[in-house]
């Protein structure tokens, strides 16, 4: 199965959820008009309103109907006759609480054909340093593999893939993209590179290559209050190579046909997923004993 | 067996605080863009022009965000300035080619302290800094102009400022660059070496060097720094090799002066006080 992915990175306009769906339109069809090769668009996290927002969540908050539906009346005017996937984040307001989430969504030239195939909510909210987010949204419980029109896909957001086990369970789940979305303020700049942006492709890379899962990257761009997101999005395949970036700082959108049948190549070079499962039942009570461990040294 | 040791571990605070001077010119021009242009609508602006590195540098990002033909250094000396400052802003004038202006802020400053004729150096300076500012904001607003502020992060962090004066501009690209770092982004820049190996100065008293006034050299205070920010204990310091009383000397500037880096304190009364419940970030 080929896949043809673009990464998007834009710098939404603060707080401004209706611009930034329009600009989320005016791209969509850019790449309906222009015939940019895809099948899944994926924008960056929470494109609809800006990062940082604070107290803010709760003005630019959506349900995910409301964003389905608005983007299902901006699609409609120039929509391809084919399908078209998109992935995107959002602050979502869903059964009584806020959240740093995804949407995957298939659109279609009939309205009635639209709909959503999957909501991610952040797993990890950092808390820390210049990041304050479990004090204005809570946190997801799921790291989930859905079936997309084009084999298991998992969405994860941001701190989600700092932890290597999200990438662990959605690969045992069966996930063979990884759609990685972002928004990485920058910070360290000794090296090469922007320290966060490095930081980055050596996490997605080691994903990619760990688990051999095809990785496509969306990371936000543009300053907020001095804060500068690094973009840089990229597509990662299962040999944890990058096959494709997008320059730092600037909007830009790349594009890439993956191929999931490299999927089976890399897994057949490094099994490394095959012995995580053969020794999953250990690591399991193993991990039971740890959590079992940390519970009681709560109580002494 | 051959035994290999691992070295001794080393705080090399000179290599910590060593920056990518393309990476960050590039970082800040993109951040001037940004938050003059995209966010705020200006395509001016106006720089107090010391002859001093901070504002030369600054002068330096942002002919290159803006375009020379867009900014405007602003020389504003008092009667004790030094002709030097004058002359050293002048070879930054030059060589960006920006337009520029210089006010003389004597008979203003004079004019108020005619009725304080007994103010102490502190109080002149300060009232000269807050004389500075008003006119750099009263051209900004002539030139349709965004005045654009140069407070390094060693000066923020010591508060080494005038409160609303120096600090008051709207942006400030240098503001999380340790002055040593500004001297390694100014001789990247191109900035006059004059400017960049001359001791710093407010020049608000005669004579007066900053690192007199601090007691402590640049170079020192920013290692210093650089590892009590990271939640290092003085002891932890000492260790490395750096002088107990300088460490003491950093950390209580520091601690005394969080009040400068923050707007006003005001009485909380409700569930909606302001910055404490009801929070909104800067550009919201």
């Amino acid at each position: 199965m080929k896949i043809r992915v673009v990464a998007v990175q834009f710098k939404p306009r603060k707080g401004d959820v209706e611009h930034n769906l329009d600009r989320v339109a005016e791209i969509l069809r850019q790449i309906v008009e222009d015939g940019v090769p895809a099948d899944v668009v994926v924008f960056p996290e929470t494109i609809t309103s800006g990062y940082f927002l604070e107290g803010g969540v709760r003005e630019a908050a959506r349900t995910r109907e409301q964003i389905l539906e608005a983007l299902v009346k901006r699609y409609l005017p120039f929509a391809r006759p084919e399908p078209l996937d998109v992935v995107l984040g959002f602050y979502e307001v869903w059964h009584g609480k806020y959240y740093n989430s995804a949407l995957y969504l298939t659109l279609s030239a009939q309205s009635e054909s639209c709909r959503t195939v999957h909501t991610h909510r952040k797993f990890f909210l950092p808390t820390y340093g210049v990041f304050q987010e479990k004090r204005f949204v809570a946190r997801g419980r799921n790291i989930e593999v859905f079936p997309t029109r084009f084999g298991p896909a998992t969405v994860l957001i941001c701190e989600d893939v700092w932890h290597s086990i999200t990438g662990a369970i959605a690969a045992l789940k069966g996930a063979e993209v990884f759609y990685v979305i972002a928004a990485s303020p920058g910070r360290g700049f000794h090296g090469e590179s922007v320290g966060n942006a490095m930081k980055w492709q050596q996490l997605l890379c080691n994903m990619a290559e760990e688990h051999g899962v095809w990785v496509v990257n969306a990371s936000l761009v543009g300053f907020e209050g001095g804060k500068g997101f690094v973009g840089n999005s990229m597509v990662v395949n299962p040999f944890g190579q990058v096959v494709v970036s997008a320059p730092l700082m600037r909007e830009a959108m790349i594009t890439a046909t993956i191929d999931t049948e490299e999927i089976a190549i890399a897994r057949a070079n490094a099994p490394l997923l095959a012995d995580l499962e053969a020794g999953l039942a250990d690591l399991l009570i193993e991990m039971q004993e740890i959590a079992a461990e940390q519970h009681a040294r709560h109580r002494q | 067996m051959e035994v290999i040791q691992a070295p001794e571990r080393t705080h090399d605070a000179e290599e910590l605080l060593r920056i990518n001077a393309p990476l960050v010119t590039e970082w800040l021009v993109e951040f001037l863009r940004d938050e003059m242009i995209r966010r705020r609508g200006f395509y001016r602006a106006v720089v107090g022009l010391s002859g001093g590195v901070d504002s030369s540098v600054t002068a330096f990002l942002c002919a290159r965000a803006l375009g020379a033909e867009n900014v405007w250094g602003i020389r504003m000396p008092y009667r004790t300035s030094s002709t030097e400052s004058l002359e050293h802003a002048q070879l930054v004038i030059d060589q960006l080619g920006i337009h520029s202006r210089t006010i003389d802020i004597t008979p203003a400053v004079d004019g108020y302290l005619q009725y304080e004729p007994d103010a102490d150096g502190r109080r002149r300076g300060n009232v000269m800094a807050r004389m500075r500012m008003i006119v750099l904001f009263d051209l900004s607003a002539k030139l349709n102009a965004l005045p654009v502020g140069t407070g390094n992060k060693t000066e923020r962090l010591f508060g080494y400022f005038t409160w609303h004066a120096d600090d008051s501009p709207p942006i400030n690209p240098l503001g999380d660059l340790f002055k040593t770092q500004v001297w390694q982004l100014a001789r990247y820049l191109g900035v006059p070496e004059v400017i960049v190996s001359k001791p710093a100065s407010a020049d608000l008293i005669v004579g007066q060097t900053d690192e007199d006034d601090l007691g402590i050299s640049y170079h020192l205070a920013d290692q210093i720094l650089y590892f009590l920010l990271r939640g290092y204990r003085v002891e932890q310091i000492e260790e490395m090799g750096y002088p107990r009383e300088k460490i003491l000397l950093v950390k209580a500037r520091l601690e005394s002066t969080h009040w400068k880096r923050h707007l006003p304190t005001t009485a909380m009364l409700s569930t909606t006080s302001i910055n404490d419940y009801y929070l909104r970030p800067v550009d919201y």
